[in-house]
């Protein structure tokens, strides 16, 4: 997971933000957490095929998989297939 | 110094017709513009359904007595700028103080993509003369030229409210006096660069766009010019004017970069300023034409907006997008050409495609084509990325 | 166009690393900088706490820079949202991004970059950042017009509801930009001039 919150860092462009700052199971889109905004969904969809070549086509399921960092890992593990 | 500024004609080309008569039987007709692209070369072919304007640049290129390698935003902005133009009857252009305000998003996209795919193949090939029109600005110098226009010429870029904004930076000159005329409104070629983008927000519809239906998905993009003719009062008694401008009004949504606020409150003051301004009650308008784009967001924003201003009586409306599709520079100006006519023959434009009433909203569009109705007011909503939101009164004195 | 009780009442220019807050420069940066880092420089030294800057273009980032400037101390933020309007104006339009844009879309398109393809996404950021929420227009014209800049805010000022109007030109293509930004009001301050094109050009062109 700390990859992922590095990779989120980095395509998001968080420039203030630490990598061991983000919690596991923080909120990643509401104020309280890290305060993302629907953009933001579309880079972490663009993220996912990126790094992990998973491609989401309904943004509809963006918010359930991009909860929390823990939740986008746990659906990366599920999907992915083998790697080339 | 005019008090009222007058509509004296309009022109569009749009996926649904070369000229406004075209556009009119595909609205009786029920004939919306969307097919399979087939003057674009994209990857998304097959995939994403567009409003073309149904002619290549040859035939563009011809109709507007241009040269065909120019960019085919500025083809489009002639046709219909002459098409208004030629409406009025004002005859020779150099008879009066004219001006030309013209709003684009792309500018030159199209030949700059040409550029960039023969560029990156190798780069001594890529023709400069490709990139030489590519600003904004520069496609409303080509056509303001064209047709002889060397009073005024401004172009304005915000996004899909442009050309309605051009219409009120129209009106403004005529008022102050520094014209008597201007051709104000909008254009826009579809692009790859513009495809992909919408692609990227996950907000085309794969299928012919809804507006206001709850099962939208989202929009259909399109292409194609729209002018009226903005004229003074003592040019208007000379003339037989479609109807007046008598209000209009801008406010930004300070909201975010693309999305509009839940409670759409950029498109409520839009509304609002455009009924102060006019001196109308809400009840007083005879029919809306929606931005309606058919995105989730757009339509529920500016249906919940027209709600707060508008609940009880809810006039008709529809979005013109659902033939046209989402022509974004050029959707203000070729909406303002339908809303004026509007006005003028009574005609409520139906919305095409709807079914299933949004659950948020207590009223539903329009779905039939008529005319002669009697509509003393009527007003266009355009609403843009950047929080850009503009509404326009057309009166019929 | 009548310019009945117009008054430029702040002005912040960006140039050559250098912030100039009426009429007096207030900060240089390294003259070495990019452009990126400047901005970088500039939103440490000026602002801070906004991390959507750093998603922001150039275009953007300048404009709102140069607002974060110019309205520190300024009282319009007092007034109520719909009050306060902005006419900017530029050359390239947003072509410095287009272009950025358009290399990452042979690879995977960025959603983040296509939302800045636009000239007037700059009035949106610096509307969401103040809660400004009056009239908005960009035009594109080949240089600084400060006739259009003194005439039609002055105008909008007199028939609009707007009691104040930022205007100006904020201008880049990669590594060359400028921005001329102006805070138009309808009463006079201390510092203040009445808004006329000659006022904007001296101001624009300080030596």
């Amino acid at each position: 997971m700390a990859d992922l919150k590095a990779q989120i860092i980095e395509q998001l462009n968080l420039q203030e933000v630490a990598p061991e700052s983000i919690g596991n199971d923080q909120s990643l889109f509401s104020k309280e957490g890290l305060g993302l905004d629907s953009i933001d969904a579309l880079e972490l969809i663009v993220l996912l095929q990126q790094h992990y070549n998973l491609r989401i086509a309904n943004p509809e399921q963006g918010p359930q998989i991009f909860q929390s960092v823990r939740t986008m890992a746990t659906y990366i593990t599920a999907n992915q297939t083998v790697q080339a | 110094m005019s008090e009222k500024v007058w509509i004296a004609g309009g022109g569009v080309i749009s996926g649904i017709g070369l000229n406004l008569q075209a556009c009119l039987q595909a609205f009786r007709h029920m004939q919306p513009g969307m097919t399979a692209m087939q003057h674009l070369s994209s990857v998304h072919r097959n995939t994403f359904p567009v409003a073309e304007v149904k002619a290549d640049n040859a035939t563009l290129a011809d109709m507007a007595r241009m040269p065909e390698n120019i960019s085919r935003t500025a083809l489009l902005s002639m046709i219909a700028a002459r098409e208004a133009w030629q409406s009025t009857g004002l005859g020779d252009v150099s008879n009066y103080r004219v001006g030309f305000v013209s709003g684009n998003t792309v500018g030159g996209m199209d030949k700059t993509e040409d550029f960039f795919a023969e560029f990156l193949a190798d780069p001594r090939k890529g023709r400069l003369q490709q990139v030489l029109h590519h600003e904004c600005g520069s496609i409303t110098e080509l056509v303001a030229d064209a047709m002889g226009i060397r009073h005024h010429v401004s172009t304005i870029s915000t996004a899909c409210s442009s050309a309605a904004n051009a219409l009120m930076y129209g009106s403004r000159l005529i008022r102050n006096n520094i014209v008597d005329v201007v051709i104000a409104g909008g254009t826009d070629a579809l692009t790859r660069f513009t495809l992909n983008g919408f692609n990227t927000l996950m907000i085309l519809d794969q299928q012919a766009c809804r507006p206001f239906d709850d099962t939208r998905t989202g929009l259909n993009l399109g292409e194609g010019a729209g002018y009226v003719v903005l004229v003074s009062d003592s040019l208007a008694a000379q003339l037989q004017p479609w109807c007046r401008l008598s209000g209009f009004a801008n406010a930004n949504d300070a909201y975010h970069q693309t999305a509009s606020s839940p409670e759409g409150t950029g498109n409520y003051l839009a509304m609002k300023g455009a009924l102060d301004m006019s001196g109308l009650q809400p009840a007083q308008i005879a029919y809306i034409n929606l931005h309606g784009t058919g995105t989730q967001n757009n339509d529920v924003s500016e249906g919940i907006a027209i709600n707060r201003l508008f609940a009880p009586h809810f006039p008709p409306m529809s979005s013109t997008k659902s033939f046209t599709g989402h022509t974004l520079g050029a959707s203000g100006g070729i909406e303002a050409v339908f809303s004026a006519l509007s006005v003028k023959e009574g005609i409520i434009y139906p919305n095409a495609r709807f079914e299933h009433q949004m659950k948020e909203l207590p009223f539903a569009p329009a779905t039939a084509y008529t005319e002669g109705n009697e509509l003393l007011h009527v007003m266009s909503n355009s609403f843009g990325f950047g929080g850009n939101c503009s509404s326009l009164v057309f009166s019929k004195a | 166009m009548n310019s009945a009780s117009a008054y430029i009442t702040g002005s912040c220019i960006i140039r050559h690393n250098r912030i100039y807050l009426n009429g007096a420069l207030l900060w240089e940066a390294d003259q070495e900088l990019e452009l990126q880092e400047f901005l970088r420089a500039g939103y440490d030294r000026f602002s801070g706490q906004y991390p959507k800057f750093h998603k922001m273009d150039a275009l953007s980032k300048l404009g709102w820079l140069a607002a974060e400037v110019l309205l520190k101390d300024a009282g319009v933020k007092l007034l109520p949202p719909e009050k306060v309007g902005m006419v900017l104006s530029n050359r390239s339009a947003s072509l410095d991004t287009d272009l950025r844009y358009y290399s990452t879309v042979k690879d995977i398109a960025s959603p983040a970059l296509f939302v800045y393809t636009l000239a007037n996404i700059v009035m949106g950021e610096i509307c969401i950042r103040h809660g400004f929420k009056g009239e908005n227009t960009f035009f594109v014209s080949d240089t600084f017009d400060t006739e259009l800049m003194s005439t039609y805010p002055a105008q909008l000022l007199a028939v609009t509801p707007l009691q104040a109007c930022l205007c100006g030109w904020v201008e880049v293509m990669e590594q060359q930009y400028e921005v001329a930004l102006f805070l138009i009001e309808n009463k006079q301050s201390e510092m203040g001039q009445p808004l006329t094109g000659a006022a904007l050009s001296s101001l624009y062109q300080p030596e």
